[in-house]
């Protein structure tokens, strides 16, 4: 039961975690093509300014719970995708810094630096991520030590790429979605039209992506897995159709999409944690890659306590940082 | 270097670099809740200023904490994946734990404080930077609940060659925590006093605001004389608690190769031969060190030879001795740094009165460079206490060689080329900041030039008339 309860939990973990941070890896990501000036570029990384760093803790809180309840997935997993995560690291250390550096001196050649590493360091997170579950969901070489012995390269498979491509314009169109709640004028005219053409070719690539995942041989509980991308189909249309007169609709029918294929994903990996391409017997699941259950059972009790407390002041904040951010504006970053 | 070798010197490398930040980012957080306290209080306007002027070295600070943090907690999966393996279900806990319940606190309110000046209550951003404050606090509590258990396994059984917990409360009570624990908060607020006492002299040489920085001079002083004072005096408890735990630490950090007399001597500066197993040019100061273990005047402290014989019996044949110069002289480094501090802050404490500090420029000066004390102490009592774990990951359970992960998932060269990756990140980064905080310090609070970027009437004026 424990057991099946920390999948869940990982699950909405990521999906809080893509949800978030995918607006503000796809702020990270557009805002320069968006943008005419540093005034501008400034108020843009501002929409994002108060809340990138708790939204970076969903991340971290995930890696925790992973570790804490499935220490057997962590290890083999974390391993495994050793230099894939490797740059993910080194992306998202330098977007952290650039968010809080980039502002500090007001030279032209100081913003341009900063701006490399922040756009850089969007997008690999925003690219890997894809990759990486693309992987999870189609098998990785694991032998029967428990070992990922498949090296970086074999990481890079058609399949894995084009979810790499998905979670990338996923969090692109999450961006540009975002930036048209949060600011106003030029800038928000700008980000509606990035918008409307990022939905479209999410659509086709969800389309592609979902269609190849569902004819997986690996995939679990497939007719959950095609009601839940079905949905998610759904609500990017939606979302594609109303961006022009209700981006707030249009922004919450893309989180949902976000969420819907998360789930999509865990659903069909359910009750797996790691598919081994090598032998059924290598897998890793929910059952043997676990910690204890009394472990588990101390985790689910602080788990239950903090959750919602976590949640209560995370949405507070998001509340008192509701308004546009306007060009007369004190910017911090 | 071999694959080993390679993970270690990242782990080292990594942690130190991180633990560079994290102190101040304890301390400062707590010294700047009492500066708002206090403007809160006092409803000195004035005070908002120098509060934001903590409040950027602050920050720019965190980010590089934050992120750093991140690589620590990945790496254990990455580069130590036998190690996750083995100890996952009782080390994951806290760290999890960690995030929960202070990561996410801290992180969140931190933005809230930054962005909240104008938008909320004085109450209620005075309280996220008290929150910041504890959730800072409370983070480290978790992490070295996690470190505690690699020092002193408690409330585990072996199941399967794997360690599984069966007492969450015996890993919050571990004896080796609340050594390590209070120390290490100690040392924050003694890093962070510290860091203000060295800027505020700057200030207060070059005249830039004396009343504001006298202000934070005095509240640093009181601050780091009271920490300084406390972290001795729980560095003590934590070498008492040596000779129980780990004594074969104990005997390394004191160069020791054999058992001493009834009254040892305690050494206070040798020149450390681990290939000859000898010390030359000893100083050494009479029964100190038996006072320092037992609290009393006599009391024998076991040798390296003897605690090696004695783990060959109870682990089996191999070798148990860690590297004994660098735990020597680490251990030596952090205490000097250590008590030179208490002389400092005791100095700037004596001269609070009638405020003749403003006067002593030479005392100022020496303040300045004190800055570069409590890194040194920071970062050699981490050498020393991992280093003298060694050859253990978690100690008499689980040796580093077995913690590592396996070659066929991780390789020698990926682990060189995530070090060469993270050594350029890491330097650039180190450029960075370094660059900004004397930015920032030289700036000062003036307030023409301390918001380079602050709005002007042109920019609003570009931006209004493009939209």
């Amino acid at each position: 039961m424990l057991n099946v309860f920390w999948f869940i939990l990982i699950a909405v973990l990521f999906v809080g975690y893509f949800i978030l941070e995918g607006f503000d890896y796809g702020v990270g990501m557009i805002y320069p093509l968006v943008s005419r000036n540093d005034h501008e570029r400034r108020m843009a990384i501002n929409t994002i300014g108060p809340l990138w760093s708790g939204n970076e803790v969903w991340l971290i809180t995930a890696g925790g719970a992973l570790f804490a309840a499935f220490p057997f997935w962590y290890a083999t997993l974390f391993s495994g995708f050793y230099l894939a995560l490797v740059l993910m690291l080194v992306g998202l250390i330098f977007r952290g810094v650039a968010i809080e550096y980039r502002s500090k001196m007001a030279t032209e050649s100081w913003h341009r630096i900063w701006d490399i590493l922040l756009r850089t360091g969007s997008f690999l997170p925003a690219l890997l991520w894809g990759v990486a579950f693309a992987n999870l969901l189609q098998g990785v070489p694991i032998n029967a030590q428990m070992n990922d012995v498949g090296g970086f390269w074999s990481l890079l498979t058609p399949y894995t790429i084009l979810g790499g491509v998905l979670s990338l314009l996923l969090f692109l169109a999450q961006g540009a979605s975002f930036l048209t709640l949060k600011t106003t004028g030029e800038l928000r005219a700008a980000s509606l039209r990035m918008a409307k053409t990022l939905l479209t070719s999410v659509l086709i690539v969800a389309l592609a992506f979902g269609i190849w995942t569902a004819n997986l041989p690996t995939l679990d509980h497939r007719a959950t897995y095609d009601l839940l991308t079905g949905l998610g189909w759904l609500s990017l249309f939606a979302a594609r159709w109303m961006i022009q007169n209700r981006q707030q609709w249009a922004f919450l029918l893309q989180s949902l999409m976000i969420a819907l294929s998360t789930s999509g994903f865990f659903v069909g990996l359910f009750p797996h944690v790691m598919i081994s391409s090598v032998s059924s017997h290598d897998d890793l699941t929910i059952y043997n890659a676990a910690a204890n259950p009394y472990t588990l059972h101390v985790m689910t009790i602080v788990a239950l306590t903090m959750v919602p407390i976590v949640l209560a002041y995370q949405v507070w904040t998001y509340w008192v940082f509701r308004k546009r951010i306007t060009p007369q504006e004190h910017l911090e970053y | 270097m071999d694959q080993l070798g390679l993970a270690r010197l990242q782990f080292g490398v990594t942690t130190v670099y991180h633990f560079l930040f994290v102190p101040i980012t304890i301390g400062l957080a707590f010294l700047i809740a009492i500066m708002e306290t206090i403007y809160v209080r006092t409803g000195k306007e004035e005070y908002r200023p120098l509060i934001q002027f903590w409040g950027r070295l602050f920050l720019i600070n965190f980010a590089v904490g934050v992120v750093t943090g991140l690589l620590q907690e990945f790496q254990f999966g990455m580069d130590w994946a036998n190690y996750s393996r083995f100890v996952g279900d009782i080390f994951g806990a806290p760290l999890a734990v960690e995030a929960l319940l202070a990561f996410f606190m801290e992180s969140t309110f931190i933005g809230v404080w930054n962005f909240g000046w104008d938008r909320l209550s004085k109450k209620v951003h005075l309280l996220a930077i008290w929150l910041v404050a504890i959730g800072t606090m409370t983070s480290g509590f978790w992490i070295l609940t996690a470190n505690s258990f690699m020092q002193e396994p408690v409330g585990y059984q072996m199941v399967h060659g794997t360690a599984q917990m069966v007492s969450f409360g015996a890993l919050l009570t571990n004896p080796q925590l609340w050594v390590e624990f209070p120390h290490t908060i100690l040392a924050s607020y003694l890093t962070a006093s510290f860091f203000v006492l060295a800027i505020s002299s700057y200030q207060l040489l070059r005249h830039h605001y004396p009343d504001l920085f006298k202000f934070s001079f005095r509240l640093a002083s009181i601050v780091g004389l009271i920490s300084a004072v406390l972290v001795i005096v729980v560095g003590d408890l934590q070498a008492t608690h040596l000779e129980t735990s780990q004594p074969m630490k104990l005997a390394a950090a004191e160069a020791l190769w054999n058992t001493t007399s009834q009254h040892a001597p305690w050494s206070v500066f040798a020149i450390v031969d681990a290939k000859a197993q000898k010390d030359y040019a000893q100083i050494q100061i009479p029964d100190m060190l038996s006072i320092l273990a037992y609290k009393r005047l006599s009391g024998a402290v076991e040798g390296i030879h003897q605690v090696q014989a004695q783990y060959v019996k109870k682990y089996g044949p191999g070798n148990y001795v860690p590297p004994v110069a660098p735990v020597y002289y680490t251990f030596r480094l952090m205490i000097f740094a250590g008590t030179a501090m208490l002389a400092l802050a005791a100095y700037a404490v004596y001269l609070l009165k009638k405020s003749r500090f403003a006067e002593k420029r030479w005392f100022l000066r020496v303040l300045e460079w004190s800055l570069v004390l409590p890194y040194l102490a920071n970062s050699a009592g981490w050498i020393m206490t991992e280093v003298g774990r060694q050859p253990w990951v978690v100690y008499g359970l689980l040796s580093t060689a077995h913690g590592v992960s396996s070659p066929q998932s991780v390789s020698a060269t990926d682990i060189a080329l995530s070090l060469s990756a993270f050594a350029l990140v890491y330097g650039s980064m180190a450029i960075a900041a370094i660059y900004l905080f004397r930015k920032y310090t030289f700036m000062g609070l003036d307030p023409t030039t301390n918001q380079p970027e602050s709005v002007t009437d042109k920019d609003i004026l570009l931006a209004g008339s493009k939209s």
